[in-house]
């Protein structure tokens, strides 16, 4: 297995772990969490893809790897505060209580 | 696999098991701390790559903000008590673990068939911080400019989001 097919491999679990956590976990920080880890697995995808890549020299992948860093923080806190106005307001982060569907 | 170091594989599988116990374990506390060993594990492969800024980049970003942001939003819902709800309660969880799964398999298959496997140029020289700050600041001023003008929207609406509302709202 070439380095890049491993990296590519570690990202895509990572992604589906992310996935599963995102599709299961009931609690709504536990689905922001999955969402973080999928992020994160792209972003390895670019360094990945800088790294052995066929234009190997430009630094491209990490500028974007750096943006989508920065964005992914940005989605991390608005999420957050969303999540603590919801919790104010229903008193809850259970998902299923919130969409109504096990009460 | 012998094209691979230890390294990468060592922390490759230390990032793994933290991502599943990140989202397996019952306690939401130690959910998020095994979300910062996760992160953690991922800055160390971006170092492991020779891509420092990056790593380093995530560390603070990641481990220093997020994973401590999340454990405050933990502490200020529930107070740290465990996730009462069974992992596995009904159907719908099942579908979402098939969906992964699947989703597993068909990234795994596209990698084993795409060029990844064959073609290596040389990896690419570890890029300076000089040379990043060259590029940022000549080539991508723009993005930067408007990544920076979205990080203070967001933190401003975080906050106004988050705020405590009046009692006399409607």
């Amino acid at each position: 297995m070439t380095p890049l097919a491993g990296c590519l491999l570690v990202s895509s679990l990572l992604f589906s772990i992310g996935l599963a956590g995102a599709l299961t976990r009931r609690n709504t920080i536990l689905v922001l969490v999955g969402i973080e880890l999928m992020l994160n697995a792209a972003n390895l995808n670019f360094v990945a893809f800088w790294r052995f890549g066929h234009n190997a020299g430009v630094s491209t992948g990490i500028i974007f790897g750096l943006f989508s860093i920065a964005v992914a923080a940005a989605e991390a806190a608005v999420g957050l505060a969303l999540i603590l106005a919801v919790y104010r307001h229903t008193k809850t982060t259970d998902l299923s209580l919130l969409t109504g569907r096990a009460q | 696999m012998s094209q691979m170091s230890a390294a990468f594989l060592i922390l490759a599988i230390v990032t793994m098991v933290a991502a599943c116990a990140a989202m397996t374990l019952r306690g939401l506390v130690h959910c998020a701390l095994a979300l910062a060993v996760a992160f953690a594990g991922i800055g160390t492969l971006y170092l492991s790559l020779g891509a420092q800024f990056l790593g380093l980049a995530q560390l603070l970003v990641y481990v220093g903000a997020i994973a401590v942001l999340i454990v405050f939003v933990i502490l200020l819902t529930r107070g740290g008590e465990s996730d009462a709800s069974p992992l596995i309660p009904t159907g719908l969880p099942i579908t979402g673990i098939v969906v992964a799964t699947t989703m597993l398999a068909l990234l795994a298959w596209a990698v084993f068939h795409s060029f990844a496997i064959h073609s290596l140029g040389p990896p690419a020289t570890p890029a300076t911080v000089r040379e990043l700050g060259t590029v940022l600041m000549a080539e991508y001023v723009l993005p930067l400019e408007v990544i920076g003008l979205m990080l203070t929207a967001a933190m401003i609406g975080a906050v106004v989001v988050a705020m405590k509302e009046k009692q006399d709202t409607q």
